[in-house]
């Protein structure tokens, strides 16, 4: 059967074909559909963890227990998966445990901080890296992906791009592996506990696993040549594989479908019979160093740039091919994102704002507090990074500039790794002001469960974790909620915590308004703005909510807000800005 | 079957019904024998953000991204952002536009204006340009969220794949409970010339 799919859908799918008994993950762009759709195979064993760490844990776990394990992330993702990824290395996977982690990259940082390369990953670490090109070979190599797995003793990564992530193509269905072992305990210390004296020998057995991978390599159809005109020949892999084909069809190609550890021989073997051989890989140069290391002459960052995706066209000016002219873009507007109207961040960042406080933002959809005009986020770096860099920061400022310093985070993201930093911050004194918005749900891949929201991936009812006991037994002794569309609340609370010499920690209580189940979110009353009351101050205009507008005769200063009666949510936080009661509700 | 592929750009802005849009059309290529690829970007953009999905169909698709200057149908859902995306078309590409502006946060503030005449200017480079009042004409066919599907009925005539492929596709993609709608929100966008 024929279906279109993403490549994370395939990805989804290759894993029920392959057998997977257990999926963990922590959400991320572009890998978070991946769960999502192995929801649907009842019989895989599906959860989002707190973190990538963690969910990486969980697969190893389940993998040393015999049971085929997916754990997918985002490339960030990795980093804090890193710890327990490269000693895995050393102690290969369970017997019939095939262990497959999925980095899903983000070139041109569409949803990222920053644009790493996880190849790199697969080298450091020293696993074999499969890297597909479009959906049918999601689904192809995430099967593949276990059988080399168990039968090379190691965990394997996918790398997959947003363009492959997010990408649909046609692709044929297959059944699942129904002859797969039984899951049981089986006890292997010298190989599972890696202590100095049994890992030292264990690096000499990855070592020579990667020297057999390479070679059979050689032979592996995954790794592809294509013969067509021998005066060019290109070496290429994923996504990057389709752009060349589009653009330079009489090219010969080597495409790789396993980029780690490289098959050098059959390289060596392309090469010998092209006149000139170029490499076409996006961001870093990790195939072109290693072919030029091994002594084989090779064009590829010379002509294509580190920075940024690939495209057709990007891959045109590099060849110096023939375009068609481009045409200059106009100025027009721009379209950033925004926070939904009614968002509950929107109150927390007007009020900081108000208070000139330095804020550590983090990584959420309130990272978007940045933008005007709230303008109220100073730093962002990783995942939970505004606790610890607050108190880096107070240890170090003048009494008076102490005071400003306040962390955000979401709950996804305290939970995530904040909640460490806020350990340190009270084991160390840090006398800075936490602010923990907690809006029930993992909001910027798309309102994913966690921990705080009371429901499973596989929509359970579980525990939800108290976050003002956790705060309390971390040792915080100011924990206070607020209602974060009240503003008056709002601005006292935070200006009264940011006053005291002592960690201290607010937590929000309104839900994000996308969230869908029952009773978390309720709609408010919508409002409206009488034209008659409305004196074109434009106070309102500056929580940035998208469901104002200002009507106005455009070259002329005076106008009046409107309300879009169809995208107000009813949060009234514009009204409490208002000196003119003229926002009241629709009629 | 010819080798030439068919690239169509869908843009606009979050939450207009772009990715069911591109859903149902790529779906529809599939089932009519074509190869097909969809790309697209989520995450971020959905937040309000201009939102792009390319489609391309033909024999053999490589590139799920439509080249630079390689498209050969606009279907823009909003103006700006159909206006946006000009650079990106053929000479002589076609162009179905969505008559509706939706203010980008700049405009919301009064910091900047909405760009006039915007149908006017498109018209001037693109004469194969149809305007459609996508918002009224689902209205009038029974629910305003099915303008994604009058604007893909008018796309759907620019584009040489037999009807039933259509109907069959919406019918798998589209919720049952707002399939009637949805079929004739199709038949009045296939309506328009």
């Amino acid at each position: 059967m024929k279906e279109i799919l993403s490549g994370n859908e395939a990805i989804a799918r290759g894993a029920y074909e392959a057998g997977v008994r257990v999926a963990c993950a922590y959400p991320g762009t572009p890998s978070t559909e991946i769960l999502e759709n192995i929801i649907r195979y009842r019989e895989i064993n599906s959860s989002w963890a707190p973190n990538e760490k963690v969910a990486l844990e969980v697969g190893i776990g389940s993998s040393f227990a015999g049971a085929r394990s997916i754990v997918t992330m985002k490339h960030v993702g990795v980093n804090v998966a890193a710890d327990p990824l490269f000693t895995l290395s050393y102690t290969g996977v369970g017997v019939n445990g095939g262990l497959v982690l999925v980095t899903a990259d983000d070139p041109e940082l569409h949803s990222s901080q920053n644009e790493q390369d996880n190849r790199n990953y697969a080298k450091f670490a020293k696993v074999p890296m499969l890297e597909p090109s479009d959906s049918q070979e999601c689904l192809a190599f995430t099967k593949l992906a276990f059988e080399i797995s168990e039968k090379y003793d190691t965990p394997v990564m996918l790398r997959t791009t947003t363009r492959i992530s997010h990408s649909k193509s046609v692709v044929e269905l297959g059944q699942r592996q129904g002859d797969l072992p039984e899951p049981k305990l089986v006890r292997n210390a010298p190989k599972y506990v890696m202590l100095p004296g049994n890992a030292r020998g264990r690096h000499y057995v990855v070592e020579d696993r990667m020297v057999k991978l390479g070679q059979d390599g050689c032979s592996m159809p995954i790794n592809r040549t294509e013969m067509r005109s021998t005066s060019m020949g290109i070496i290429t892999a994923g996504v990057s594989y389709q752009y060349v084909r589009e653009v330079l069809p009489e090219a010969s190609v080597l495409k790789l479908g396993m980029v780690h550890p490289l098959p050098m021989e059959l390289i060596r073997e392309f090469a010998s019979k092209v006149d000139k051989l170029y490499v076409v890989e996006e961001l870093d140069p990790f195939i072109e160093e290693q072919v030029k290391a091994a002594g084989i002459a090779v064009t590829g960052k010379e002509i294509l740039s580190i920075c940024g995706e690939l495209t057709p066209g990007r891959i045109r000016r590099g060849f110096g091919l023939p375009e068609q002219e481009p045409v200059a873009p106009e100025k027009l507007p721009g379209r950033p994102p925004n926070m939904c109207p009614g968002c509950p961040h929107r109150g927390v960042f007007y009020s900081l704002n108000k208070l000139k406080a330095y804020v550590t933002g983090d990584i959420g959809c309130y990272t978007l507090g940045f933008m005007p005009p709230l303008s109220a986020m100073d730093t962002c770096i990783c995942m939970g990074a505004s606790i610890g860099m607050a108190t880096g920061a107070v240890k170090v400022l003048p009494p008076e500039e102490q005071k400003k310093v306040v962390a955000v985070i979401g709950d996804s993201t305290f939970l995530h790794t904040g909640v460490n930093g806020l350990m340190d911050m009270v084991y160390n004194k840090g006398a800075a002001t936490v602010i923990i918005l907690d809006n029930r749900i993992t909001a910027m891949t798309g309102r994913q469960d966690n921990p705080a929201s009371g429901h499973t991936l596989m929509d359970d009812p579980t525990n939800a974790v108290d976050l003002h006991m956790l705060c309390k037994a971390i040792g915080v002794k100011h924990v206070r909620g607020v209602n974060p569309h009240d503003l008056d609340e709002c601005q006292k609370a935070i200006a009264e915590e940011m006053e005291r010499p002592e960690t201290s920690v607010i937590i929000t209580n309104q839900p994000c308004v996308l969230i869908k189940r029952e009773g978390v979110f309720v709609k408010g009353g919508t409002l409206a703005v009488e034209p008659d009351s409305c004196s074109g101050c434009r106070a309102c205009l500056k929580i940035g909510c998208p469901a104002i507008e200002w009507v106005g005769t455009p070259g002329e200063k005076k106008g009046k807000a409107h309300i879009d009666p169809l995208l107000c949510n009813g949060c009234e936080v514009c009204r409490q800005l208002c000196k003119f009661n003229a926002i009241q509700e629709a009629k | 079957m010819s080798d030439k592929i068919t690239n169509i750009l869908l843009v606009g802005v979050g939450g207009q019904g772009i990715l069911l849009a591109a859903e149902v059309l790529s779906e529809t290529c599939m089932l009519a024998g074509f190869d097909v690829k969809k790309s697209e970007i989520h995450g971020m953009s959905q937040r309000g953000g201009s939102v792009v999905s390319h489609v391309r169909y033909g024999k053999e698709v490589f590139s799920p991204i439509v080249p630079e200057g390689e498209a050969d149908i606009l279907f823009g859902f909003e103006l700006m952002e159909s206006y946006r995306s000009l650079p990106l078309l053929k000479e002589g590409a076609a162009v179905i536009a969505n008559d509706l502006c939706i203010p980008p946060p700049s405009v919301l503030m009064g910091q900047e204006s909405y760009p006039a005449d915007l149908a006017g200017k498109i018209s001037a480079r693109f004469p194969d340009f149809l305007l459609v009042d996508g918002q009224q004409l689902a209205i009038e066919a029974g629910n305003a969220r099915a303008a994604n599907i009058v604007l893909l009925g008018a796309v759907s005539k620019r584009m040489h794949i037999e009807e039933k492929f259509w109907l069959e596709s919406i019918e798998k993609m589209v919720p049952k409970k707002a399939l009637e709608v949805n079929l004739k929100a199709f038949q009045v966008g296939r309506s328009l010339s």
